[in-house]
């Protein structure tokens, strides 16, 4: 859906755990999910780490929808690096 | 030889109402043919007569799409014409769509025969699936002329209950079934061939098309991001408890829209995942594991952003038709843009 | 230069007689030598020998293997290598093959995945042994024998048939000589230097009983690769123990008769260079598939292809090994085709492989296996018709009361082979 969404004009950033469909599907910008059955969260923290988690993912997520990008990117969660044009 | 009475669906540019200013209109009766509509008879030597056509805004039907078959299926019953013709859409997808439906109802609940046109990435191909013929084109509408003239002749063969030719010959899109057939050269020749070509840069088919997946090119970034309207949407299928809209688990016919301006925190005692995919435990614990609601709307408290959209959107990324999750994806994106979002997160499973 | 002479005696009967050998265009079979030889293996209790000829009313079921009788003249090489006492090399010398005549394992079912021969009506029109002398070896294993040792006494049991045939092919008269010159890459290159340099991935899956394959008569499970002339797969060096699915499974005989190998060959020298076979074993986990194709494509490399066919056996996770492979070749500049089946479903709706990559841009498909048909009784069946029920392609009930039997073309033998034997293609409509 995330394709269809940035091709309207919108930037979407998508957090997926596998990403490598992501990428085959044409996601533009990715940032990878902690697990499939919780994406942004992870229960073998307490609540509050959960909650850093979950604001540092999406910190890494709203660096995805301000940067310009010439091809597909999965958005790391350094602060400072990204890893374009991953295939396969 | 009597004329070969017929009902034609427009929308209301080609109905000469106007354009995307009037792309709201209902459903308006005309008795006789539009120019199309003359044009639809003259390719036909005058053997089609357009009794009425049917003109309807393409927001219209897009966003009342039930309400407007009914009252096509009226219009068409009322006469009971030898024939329903729809379009042609070119590329314009809501016509497309609509022009589709409009096929299908009638050829399946009438039992009129239906035909359209429209170009082969048009979503509305989908809607009419397998079931009704739809005649090639391009995007452009400079090819009125040669559209019409194989519409016209595919729909005549359809009504004389002639034998269809291959798509290639007719112009119809495939529309999706593969049969066995005899050929000349055994595979192992074909394969040597067409490795030749390819070698060569010479242009070839490749008999099994596979679903390509095309990219799409960046939309432009967020300039200023602490100034800007960010959304949530999620494949997830996290929605109020006891799924009120009844999302599917899995290959969901719809996607929804909640509520959330207000909302800090998602709880697993007011939300729950609906989504057949996954292990549910986690989510229904913590419905933000999903969802992200809690450290988004910190976010926005810290001034990260400027303010986070009053609805999120939901459906179940499941086993869901490609064609259907290309749909939802563009609806919501262009209802996002149009109510003022910048950028949209999306978490999936 | 090396080359193979291909020596065809064409037969145009079989009968039995008091002395196995080929005359006058009749291949005359004792049969108590040839179930002696055959039940040397003790884990076998019984073989009949039958005969089903073109256009008789007779059904074959089930049926494991079918391999062309090729003998080499002189020692001591011989063709199916690996099987006998020689593993010499094949490929070169001359090669005698009894051309009408087809050895067709049968017997108790091993498992379900063996396949249905019909003679005649439409089922007789799906594949090529329909049209061939079929010589069938109906074999009861020993009681209790296990199914590995009982699939692996039909299979060594159809290469001595074959074999044992094969030699009584030798003699003075022969109907047609085929030349074909065994060149190095060397030599290749002298020769034909301007042309596109292509070569030929024969995949044989390697994943179990019934889903095996021999190179010089190894099983294939736990090689890598394995480079051959094409001239050694016409000796009999790749034999095959796969049985999934009848329609698409790579018959020993498809192999001697590659049609691939045969095509390209025919444009030796003309319109390309055609350098040689590699033989790739396909197996079910990630890391073995991305292991072997990126040995496929160091060899590639190595020789200076730069075009490819490569064709599958069998259907499903070898998809993943297609579709790896056209994305390594293609990335690397090789050009790709892939020659394959598809299972569209009966209605033909249906996506028909399992996976995809933007790189398969250029694919040959051989069939839908769904497609279902409906075949008249016959006269006679060789074999057991009961197993119709259970095989691939035929399902509970597909044994009508009025003896009619409903399938799919996944169940007949060799009608969407993969190689492209057949002139069977899907089209969109």
């Amino acid at each position: 859906m995330v394709k269809e969404i940035e091709r309207v004009g919108l930037p979407a950033v998508q957090i997926c755990a596998i990403v490598p469909i992501a990428l085959t599907v044409g996601a533009n910008r990715i940032v990878r999910a902690v697990a499939i059955p919780h994406p942004t969260g992870n229960p073998k923290l307490e609540k509050n780490e959960e909650v850093e988690l979950r604001k540092k993912l999406l910190r890494t997520a709203l660096r995805g929808l301000t940067e310009r990008i010439q091809e597909q990117t999965v958005f790391k969660q350094e602060d400072l690096s990204s890893e374009a044009g991953k295939e396969k | 030889m009597g004329r070969v009475k017929v009902v034609h669906y427009l929308n209301q540019f080609f109905g000469q109402i106007g354009g995307e200013d009037k792309a709201g209109i209902p459903p308006q009766l005309k008795e006789g043919p539009t120019p199309v509509g003359q044009l639809l008879e003259k390719e036909s030597g005058d053997r089609f007569e357009v009794m009425r056509t049917i003109i309807c805004g393409d927001n219209y039907a897009a966003e009342h799409l039930d309400e407007v078959e009914a009252i096509v299926l009226k219009w068409v019953e009322e006469i009971r014409p030898a024939l329903f013709l729809a379009g042609p859409a070119f590329g314009a997808g809501r016509y497309g769509m609509a022009c589709g439906t409009m096929c299908k109802a009638v050829q399946q609940k009438l039992g009129i025969p239906a035909v359209t046109a429209m170009h082969p990435n048009n979503p509305g191909v989908d809607s009419a699936g397998k079931e009704i013929y739809i005649i090639e084109t391009g995007d452009s509408t400079l090819d009125m002329k040669r559209v019409v003239s194989k519409l016209v002749a595919l729909s005549l063969k359809v009504l004389d209950k002639a034998p269809i030719g291959m798509p290639q010959e007719e112009g119809y899109l495939p529309r999706g079934v593969r049969v066995n057939v005899r050929v000349e050269k055994r595979g192992s020749k074909r394969a040597v061939e067409m490795l030749l070509k390819k070698l060569r840069g010479e242009p070839f088919e490749t008999e099994l098309p596979l679903p390509q997946f095309d990219k799409v090119v960046p939309a432009p970034p967020i300039r200023d991001l602490a100034k800007a309207v960010i959304a949530l949407v999620t494949e997830g299928g996290i929605v109020p408890k006891g799924n009120p809209d009844r999302i599917e688990a899995h290959n969901a016919s719809k996607y929804c829209k909640y509520f959330i301006r207000d909302l800090n925190d998602l709880t697993g005692g007011e939300y729950q995942t609906a989504h057949g995919g996954y292990d549910p435990v986690y989510a229904n614990d913590d419905p933000d594991r999903v969802l992200p609601l809690d450290a988004t709307r910190l976010l926005e408290k810290e001034g990260v952003f400027a303010k986070l959209y009053d609805y999120y959107y939901v459906t179940v990324g499941n086993v869901t038709a490609v064609a259907s999750a290309e749909r939802y994806g563009r609806e919501i994106g262009e209802r996002l843009l149009r109510d003022g979002v910048q950028g949209v997160i999306l978490t999936s499973t | 230069m090396n080359q193979l002479l291909l020596r065809k005696v064409f037969i145009q009967d079989v009968v039995f007689g008091d002395k196995t050998e080929a005359s006058d265009h009749v291949l005359r079979i004792n049969p108590e030598e040839l179930v002696r030889y055959i039940l040397e293996d003790r884990r076998l209790q019984s073989v009949a020998i039958k005969i089903a000829r073109p256009g008789e009313k007779k059904r074959i079921i089930p049926v494991k293997d079918v391999l062309e009788p090729r003998a080499k003249l002189g020692g001591p090489v011989t063709t199916f290598p690996g099987f006998f006492d020689s593993a010499e090399p094949v490929g070169t010398g001359i090669t005698y093959v009894l051309d009408g005549v087809a050895l067709v394992t049968c017997g108790r079912l091993v498992n379900f995945q063996e396949g249905l021969i019909d003679m005649s009506g439409p089922g007789a029109e799906f594949a090529l042994f329909s049209k061939k002398l079929n010589v069938v070896l109906v074999m009861e294993p020993k009681d209790n024998l296990g199914r590995y040792e009982h699939e692996e006494a039909v299979r060594v049991a159809g290469v001595k048939a074959a074999s044992y045939l094969g030699l009584a092919g030798i003699a003075e008269r022969f109907d047609e000589e085929l030349r074909f010159p065994v060149a190095t890459l060397g030599e290749l290159e002298d020769l034909y230097r301007g042309l596109p340099k292509v070569i030929y991935v024969d995949m044989v899956i390697a994943q179990g009983l019934l889903h095996d394959n021999y190179i010089y008569g190894l099983n294939a499970q736990g090689s890598l690769p394995v480079l051959l002339s094409p001239t050694e797969l016409m000796d009999g060096a790749i034999v095959s123990g796969n049985c999934a699915a009848p329609c698409h499974k790579n018959t020993t005989y498809h192999q001697q008769n590659n049609p691939i190998v045969e095509d390209l060959l025919a444009e030796q020298g003309k319109t390309l260079s055609f350098l040689g076979v590699i033989a790739m074993p396909v197996r079910t986990v990630l890391l073995d598939k991305e292991r072997t194709c990126n040995q496929v494509l160091k060899m590639a490399r190595f020789m200076g292809a730069q075009g490819a066919i490569v064709s599958e056996d069998g259907g499903g996770n070898p998809e993943a090994d297609l579709m790896m492979l056209a994305r390594l070749f293609e990335k690397d500049g090789i050009k790709t085709v892939l020659v394959t089946d598809e299972y569209a479903g009966r209605d033909g709706a249906s996506q028909g492989l399992a996976d995809v990559t933007p790189e398969a841009d250029a694919i040959v498909t051989n069939g839908n296996g769904n497609q279902y048909v409906i075949l008249p009784p016959v006269e006679e069946t060789i074999g057991h018709l009961e197993a119709i029920d259970v095989i691939t392609g035929g399902h509970t009930g597909s044994l009508r009361p009025d003896g009619f039997i409903e399938m799919e073309i996944a169940g007949i033998m060799g009608s969407t082979v993969e190689v492209g034997s057949e002139n069977l293609k899907t089209i969109a409509v």
